[in-house]
C-alpha cells in the first residue's frame, strides 16, 4: 500500500504542477487584444494590485452578487487555507513556528470547511436556477471536497492515526526515502480522494484559481486614452 | 407579430423568478441573407463543413483572446449571474442566464478542448456541436445584448458579451449571421452610417434643423459639415440627425459649441459613432469601422475629437479607438502609424472627449449658463447606459461616467431624483435594445427585456412623480420610445441630457 500511494502521490503531483502550468503558459501567451476592464476600474497598476487582493481575499463581486453564497464560498475557501497550512507540519520539519502556531484554528477550520461544502452543496441541490445550471461534476466535485474533509475529521476525532508515520511518510516522499505508511481505511480515503483532486485541477473548473489572475476584466487598467494597448496580431493589421 | 406581444406584468416584489424552459425558444433573430454576408466577405449561406470551421475558428478565437479562454476554463457555477441578467427576468428563460448562455459555448468547449470532455462528456456537461447546438446559439446569442452586467458580479469577472461576441463570429465565419447587425454594418461601409443617410440628404437635414433653431430662438446656430481646419470633430450615431427624441441632444450640442465659441465640424464621410463590429464581436470590421473617423481626422486636421450621446460608440471611442485607430494618446514613438494621428491632436484635452465632459468643463469653467426653468416640466432621472457604466469611463477618476451627466442635469435643472440604486451606476440595467438588438424580428425580447428598468422607473415616477427619463444612448431612446408604451409610459418620458441642456442653455448671454 505504501509503495501504491507512493507513486500515486509522485503522478498527481506530476499532474497537477506540469498541467496547471501549461494552462498558466496559455494563458500568459494568449494576447488579450482589446481593453476590457469592467469599469469603474482602477486607474493604476497600484490600484488593479489592490482591486485583484480584494477578489482574492475578499470575493468582492460575490459580496455584491448573492450574500449567501459569498459567505458559504468564503467560509469554505477561508477554511481550506487554513486547513492546507495547517497540513504544513507533515511537510516540514522542524516544523515552522508559524505553521505550529495556526494547529488549533486549522482543527476548527476542518468542522467549518464541511459546514461550508454542506451549504454550497445544499444551494445546488435546492435553488432551481443553480439546480439547473450544475452539471454532474459540480455536484462530484463538492463530494470529493466532503469526503476529504469528513475523513480528516474522522482521523482527528474518532479513530486514532498514528500522524507521525504518516509525517514520516510524506518527508520520505520528498526526499526519495520511501517509509511506510499507516494502515487506515480513513488515511486511505483521505489521500486518495486529494490526489484525485490534484490530478484533475489543471483540466477542470478548479481553474478558476489561477484563472481570476489572467481575467482581463479584472486585471487591466482603465487607461485606454493615455496608453496606446496594442497586441501582436492586431498591430499586424495596420501593417497590411 | 406585435400584436401578440405584452409587456409581462410589474414584480410585486423583486424576487428571482421561476425557470420557464424553452420560453424564448423561437423567439431568435431573422438570419442574414447571402448578400448581406457576402459584402462583409463572411459565406453567403450555412457552408456544408460548418461543424468543423465552427469548430476551428473556435480554436482560434481561443487563441487570439485571452478573455475567452480563461473564461470558457474558469466559470464553477456559482450561480452569482443566474439572476443578474435583464433578459433572464423579463423572459424567465433558463438560457437567457449569463451562466448557462455561456455554457451553450462552454458545452462545446469542454468536447472538443478539454480532456475529461472528450472521455466522460456526460458528466462535465459537454456536447457535441450538432445543428440543434448551432441553432440554439443563434437563438440565445442573439437574446445578450453585451451589457456586462453579470461581469459586475462574476467573482472571476466572466464577461457574458466575450462569449456572445466569439459566438457571433463563429456563426458569422460559417455563413449564419445576423440580418440586422450585418446589414448595418454593410451600410456604413456603403454609405457612411448605419441608417443609410446619404451625405446630400444629411447637408438637407443639417440646413433644415439650423433654420428651425434659428426660427425658435432667433439666433444662427450652424451644424457644420466637413470644415477642414475645424478645431473640433463631432462624431455622433446617425440617429441623432434626424430620429426622435435623439435630434433634440443634436441641437443640444450645436448650441454649447456656439454659445462656446468652438469652431467644430460633423463629416459626411464619418457621420456614424455607432459601431456594430463590437456586436459581432469581429475585430477586422470593428477596425474597419473606427478608421474611418482617423482617416477623416487626418483629413480635416481638426484638434479634437469629440462624441456625441451613443453608449457602445463612447465604449469603442473611448477604450478601443486608441488601440483601433490611434486617437488618443501615449503611443510608442516609434508607432507611426498612431503618431501620424497624435502628433496632430491637442494633447491638453482628453482624445476622445465625451460631449458630457466637453460640456461640463464648460459649465465648470462658467463658460455656459442656464435658465434652469426652461427644464421645469421635466422632473428627471437619469439612466446610466451600459456601455457607459460598465465598459468606459468619463472624467479623471473612476466612476466619472456617473457623475459627469448628473452633474450636467443638475446644472440645467431644477428636479432631478435617482432610481432605486439596485439599477444605476455599475448595477444599471441594459435598456433592452442593446448589443445589436434593436430590430422588430426581436421586438419581444425587446419588450421582456426592459422590464427591469420599467419597474424602476415606475417606482421613481410613483414615489416622486418622476416623468422625464434622460440617458446619454442612441439606442436606449430608440428602445425606450418603443417598448414604454408596452408598459404604460408616453414614449416622450425618454430623452437626452442635451436635450435638457438645449432646452436651458442661455445663447444670446456670452
Amino acid at each position: 500500500m505504501s509503495t501504491f500511494f507512493a507513486i500515486l502521490f509522485y503522478f498527481a503531483t506530476l499532474v497537477f504542477v506540469v498541467g496547471t502550468l501549461y494552462r498558466i503558459s496559455i494563458y500568459t501567451r494568449t494576447p488579450a487584444p482589446l481593453k476590457i476592464p469592467t469599469t469603474p476600474a482602477p486607474i493604476t497598476t497600484g490600484g488593479v494590485v489592490l482591486r485583484m487582493m480584494r477578489e482574492v481575499f475578499l470575493f468582492e463581486s460575490l459580496f455584491k452578487a448573492n450574500l449567501w453564497t459569498w459567505g458559504l464560498g468564503w467560509l469554505f475557501h477561508a477554511s481550506l487555507a487554513l486547513v492546507l497550512m495547517r497540513h504544513l507540519r507533515y511537510f516540514t520539519e522542524p516544523v515552522w513556528a508559524w505553521v505550529a502556531s495556526i494547529q488549533p484554528f486549522g482543527m476548527y477550520a476542518g468542522i467549518t470547511m464541511v459546514l461550508g461544502v454542506a451549504g454550497l452543496w445544499a444551494r445546488r441541490l435546492f435553488v432551481e436556477r443553480i439546480r439547473y445550471i450544475s452539471t454532474p461534476s459540480d455536484h462530484l466535485m463538492l463530494v470529493l471536497f466532503l469526503v476529504i474533509g469528513l475523513s480528516g475529521l474522522v482521523m482527528r476525532f474518532l479513530v486514532h492515526v498514528d500522524v507521525i508515520s504518516v509525517k514520516g511518510f510524506m518527508l520520505g516522499l520528498m526526499y526519495f526515502n520511501l517509509q511506510a505508511l499507516p494502515s487506515s481505511i480513513a488515511l486511505y480515503v483521505h489521500l486518495s480522494v486529494v490526489a484525485v483532486l490534484l490530478m484533475i485541477f489543471p483540466v477542470s473548473k478548479l481553474l478558476h484559481a489561477p484563472g481570476l489572475f489572467f481575467s482581463p476584466s479584472r486585471n487591466q487598467a482603465d487607461n485606454p486614452r493615455d496608453k496606446r494597448h496594442i497586441s501582436g496580431w492586431g498591430k499586424q493589421l495596420e501593417s497590411k | 407579430m406585435s400584436a401578440t406581444i405584452t409587456a409581462p406584468a410589474y414584480r410585486v416584489i423583486p424576487i428571482v423568478p421561476v425557470l420557464k424552459p424553452g420560453a424564448m425558444e423561437g423567439s431568435g433573430p431573422y438570419v442574414a441573407n447571402d448578400k448581406i454576408q457576402e459584402a462583409l466577405g463572411f459565406p453567403g449561406h450555412l457552408v456544408d463543413d460548418w461543424h468543423d470551421q465552427a469548430i476551428a475558428k473556435m480554436g482560434e478565437l481561443l487563441g487570439k483572446y485571452r478573455s475567452l479562454a480563461v473564461y470558457m476554463d474558469s466559470c464553477v457555477h456559482c450561480g452569482a449571474c443566474s439572476d443578474k441578467c435583464h433578459y433572464f427576468i423579463g423572459t424567465q428563460d433558463p438560457k437567457n442566464m449569463p451562466v448557462a448562455r455561456q455554457d451553450l459555448m462552454r458545452s462545446v468547449y469542454r468536447r472538443y478542448f478539454t480532456l475529461p470532455g472528450k472521455i466522460f462528456p456526460k458528466l462535465v456537461g459537454a456536447r457535441d456541436l450538432t445543428r440543434e447546438v448551432l441553432d440554439e446559439w443563434h437563438n440565445y446569442f442573439h437574446q445578450c445584448s453585451e451589457c456586462r452586467r453579470c461581469s459586475v458580479f462574476c467573482p472571476y469577472g466572466i464577461d457574458t458579451a466575450e462569449v456572445t461576441m466569439a459566438a457571433r463570429e463563429i456563426l458569422d465565419s460559417v455563413g449564419y449571421g445576423q440580418k440586422y447587425s450585418n446589414e448595418i454594418i454593410g451600410k456604413v461601409h456603403k454609405i457612411g452610417n448605419n441608417l443609410g443617410l446619404p451625405a446630400p440628404a444629411l447637408r438637407d437635414t443639417l440646413e433644415g434643423l439650423e433654420e428651425d433653431v434659428k426660427e425658435e430662438t432667433g439666433i444662427d446656430v450652424r451644424f457644420p459639415v466637413d470644415v477642414k481646419g475645424a478645431e473640433v470633430l463631432l462624431i455622433t450615431p446617425s440617429a441623432d440627425f434626424f430620429a426622435e427624441p435623439h435630434i433634440d441632444s443634436l441641437i443640444g450640442y450645436a448650441k454649447v459649441f456656439h454659445a462656446a465659441g468652438t469652431s467644430w465640424t460633423l463629416s459626411s464621410f464619418a457621420s456614424e459613432a455607432g459601431n456594430f463590429g463590437m456586436f459581432i464581436g469581429n475585430y477586422e470590421q470593428l477596425r474597419l469601422i473606427a478608421l474611418r473617423i482617423r482617416e477623416v481626422a487626418l483629413e480635416l486636421g481638426v484638434k479634437r475629437i469629440v462624441v456625441g450621446e451613443c453608449g457602445h460608440a463612447w465604449r469603442v471611442a473611448y477604450s478601443f479607438w486608441n488601440t483601433l485607430t490611434g486617437v488618443g494618446d501615449g503611443a510608442d514613438p516609434n508607432d507611426q502609424f498612431a503618431m501620424m494621428l497624435q502628433k496632430q491632436l491637442d494633447h491638453r484635452y482628453k482624445q476622445p472627449v465625451h460631449i458630457c465632459e466637453f460640456t461640463l468643463d464648460l459649465i465648470e469653467q462658467k463658460a455656459i449658463s442656464f435658465d434652469k426653468e426652461a427644464n421645469d416640466k421635466h422632473i428627471i432621472t437619469f439612466h446610466d447606459s451600459c456601455n457607459v457604466a460598465r465598459g468606459s469611463r468619463m472624467g479623471d477618476y473612476p466612476g466619472g461616467q456617473f457623475d459627469i451627466p448628473r452633474n450636467i442635469i443638475k446644472a440645467v435643472a431644477n428636479n432631478f431624483y435617482e432610481m432605486n440604486p439596485n439599477t444605476t451606476h455599475e448595477r444599471t440595467f441594459c435598456c433592452g435594445g442593446g448589443g445589436g438588438l434593436l430590430t422588430d424580428d426581436l421586438l419581444d425580447v425587446r419588450v421582456k427585456g426592459a422590464l427591469p428598468r420599467m419597474e424602476a422607473l415606475k417606482q421613481a415616477a410613483d414615489e416622486h412623480g418622476v416623468n422625464f427619463m434622460a440617458c446619454i444612448c442612441a439606442i436606449c431612446k430608440t428602445q425606450f420610445s418603443k417598448v414604454m408604451p408596452y408598459y404604460g409610459f408616453d414614449r416622450n418620458t425618454v430623452g437626452g441630457v442635451h436635450q435638457l441642456v438645449s432646452n436651458a442653455i442661455k445663447l444670446g448671454a456670452k
